[in-house]
């Protein structure tokens, strides 16, 4: 059985009678990349302090590569880099000296300092401002220092609190690759309210919502989700409709203008190509044909909309 | 790792422009009262020999300097330690120790060290100008030796009080601010037993100065180094427990 990196069980936090985070449950194995996504003040920063022990939850633990935060704080901080949503930066020393400054605080002996600051600032693109103070750089560039600081000591565990805010679109393409390249051999968790972000560089998905973990999937149950079928098609001319009976899968078929039409279909087996062939032998015309996606913004807005409407 | 915390802290302070002009304000004004000193020493010293058992060097010079030293890092210690843990709350850098794997009385440890270099330091500038009078004079050097030690004990007391205050302060001014009352306080608090002779013992005890004098004066009991000792530990556990509680309610 591999360890978990991440084992979180009952999570509660509350803020006088506020609750913010109430009975989240996950864990996190090697090779993982969980996204954590939340509207604003779902609880995704709590639930990340609270990872980091710079939290103490009110009920539930935390295991972190199978110590227990509480019990054994400094072996289970040892595996863990954290990039809180501010970055935690001392803005007067240089970028070198800021990185250094972290090794030691990890306990890295000289050499393996040398070596993961080098590596880190190849890694964040920091190469070439590593003499300059913190102060005067950029506010992306700022944000690639924490990223720097977080993967720093090559810790199993990556905790990333929205890092690819303040970063030009390149920057972004850059940290996600990097995110993708670290999740082979770690374990990270960022979160982020860019749905995007998520399909492009985690390979599981965690829904949060005023505090309450509503949705758990992997990226791939999560793309099949979004692939609850429909097929929009636009003819020139009206179509009689029943020419589609004889295809299986389909749920039911709507008419959306006079020569547009949406078919509801079953999951697995899309029957996009039949209806191609019907359409054209019908000789009505066919314009346009497309399957159409659930966007992940439809599943989000679905998922935290309901829990609102209770 | 203590000492990462410290020496960082250290260079953070004379990156910033405070270290050197508390340590430039510091030096002129004690300076110029060790010379007044001397001004006096050399004025009634044809006076003194004609009396047996006259104060010395030591007593006329050595003694009034630190007094007054002792008073001015009063002041300037609580300027010093407003920013030690609460600059780094406000700033949110604390997350940065705190999710290190650090206890809570690693971190606290490095920065009192931290601040107690930079003490040391001036202590060490305000002993070097007695020092210089060894070029043309004789020092009791035992009592100078305890002057050093209650000017340092002092001070890591101060300090420690400055710590705990910016522990729980959320704004570096009110730590500054509550820091200098309670040492001033502490200070003053034995005025009131002068009074009629209604001076009460705890008071006696409490005070911060009575102590100072008694090391000052040569009198090295194990009761003063003691009272020092308790209040400077004292004041670290509470700041331990206070940034402790940080992760309990925030």
């Amino acid at each position: 059985m591999t360890t978990l990196l991440i084992e979180a069980k009952n999570l509660s936090r509350y803020y006088d009678d506020y609750c913010a985070v109430d009975d989240v449950s996950f864990s996190l194995a090697k090779g993982q990349v969980l996204g954590f996504l939340g509207p604003n003040g779902a609880g995704k920063t709590t639930t990340m302090q609270m990872l980091c022990g710079n939290l103490a939850p009110s009920a539930g633990e935390v295991r972190i590569n199978g110590f227990d935060l509480l019990d054994q704080p400094k072996q289970a901080k040892q595996c863990l880099g954290y990039l809180p949503d501010i970055p935690p930066l001392y803005k007067e020393l240089t970028v070198d000296e800021f990185l250094h400054y972290c090794g030691r605080l990890h306990k890295l002996s000289f050499r393996e300092i040398n070596q993961s600051v080098k590596l880190a600032k190849a890694r964040c693109g920091l190469s070439d401002v590593a003499q300059r103070l913190i102060i005067n750089l950029s506010k992306g560039y700022q944000q690639r220092v924490g990223i720097a600081q977080a993967i720093l000591h090559n810790p199993e565990i990556i905790i990333l609190d929205e890092p690819t805010v303040g970063l030009d679109p390149i920057q972004i393409k850059e940290i996600r690759s990097l995110i993708k390249e670290l999740g082979n051999d770690h374990g990270i968790i960022l979160s982020t309210h860019i749905l995007s972000e998520v399909q492009a560089s985690c390979s599981h998905v965690q829904i949060i919502n005023k505090g309450k973990l509503i949705f758990k999937e992997t990226i791939d149950g999560l793309n099949q989700r979004m692939n609850t079928g429909s097929i929009k098609f636009i003819t020139r001319t009206a179509i009689n409709l029943d020419c589609f009976s004889d295809i299986s899968g389909i749920n039911n078929i709507e008419k959306s203008s006079e020569t547009s039409y949406l078919i509801h279909h079953d999951n697995n087996n899309s029957p996009i190509e039949s209806v191609a062939e019907i359409v054209v032998n019908s000789g009505c015309g066919l314009l346009e044909l497309s399957a159409v996606k659930k966007s992940m913004e439809d599943i989000f807005i679905g998922l935290t909309g309901k829990e609102e409407a209770k | 790792m203590i000492f990462s915390i410290a020496s960082r802290e250290l260079r953070t302070l004379f990156l910033s422009p405070l270290a050197w002009s508390i340590l430039a304000v510091l030096q002129f004004i004690l300076a110029y009262l060790f010379l007044t000193q001397i001004e006096t020493f050399s004025s009634i010293q044809s006076q003194l020999a004609n009396i047996d058992n006259a104060p010395g060097l030591t007593e006329i010079i050595v003694l009034p300097l630190f007094g007054n030293a002792s008073i001015i890092l009063l002041l300037v210690t609580p300027l010093l330690t407003m920013r030690l843990i609460c600059e780094e709350r406000r700033n949110k850098t604390l997350s940065l120790l705190l999710s290190a794997p650090l206890s809570g009385a690693e971190i606290i440890l490095g920065k009192f060290l931290g601040i107690l270099g930079m003490l040391g330091l001036i202590v060490l500038l305000v002993s070097l100008m007695p020092l210089s009078l060894l070029m043309g004079g004789d020092l009791d050097l035992g009592k100078f030796a305890c002057n050093i030690l209650a000017l340092s004990l002092l001070v890591s007391a101060f300090a420690s009080i400055g710590l705990y205050m910016s522990c729980i302060a959320s704004h570096p001014t009110i730590a500054a601010i509550c820091s200098f009352g309670l040492l001033l306080l502490l200070w003053v608090l034995d005025w009131t037993a002068g009074l009629k002779g209604q001076g009460s013992e705890l008071f006696h005890y409490l005070s911060i100065l009575k102590h100072f004098q008694n090391i000052q004066s040569g009198l090295l009991s194990s009761v003063d180094i003691s009272y020092f000792l308790l209040f400077i530990s004292t004041f670290l556990i509470l700041s331990i427990r206070s940034l402790e509680s940080d992760r309990l309610q925030k």
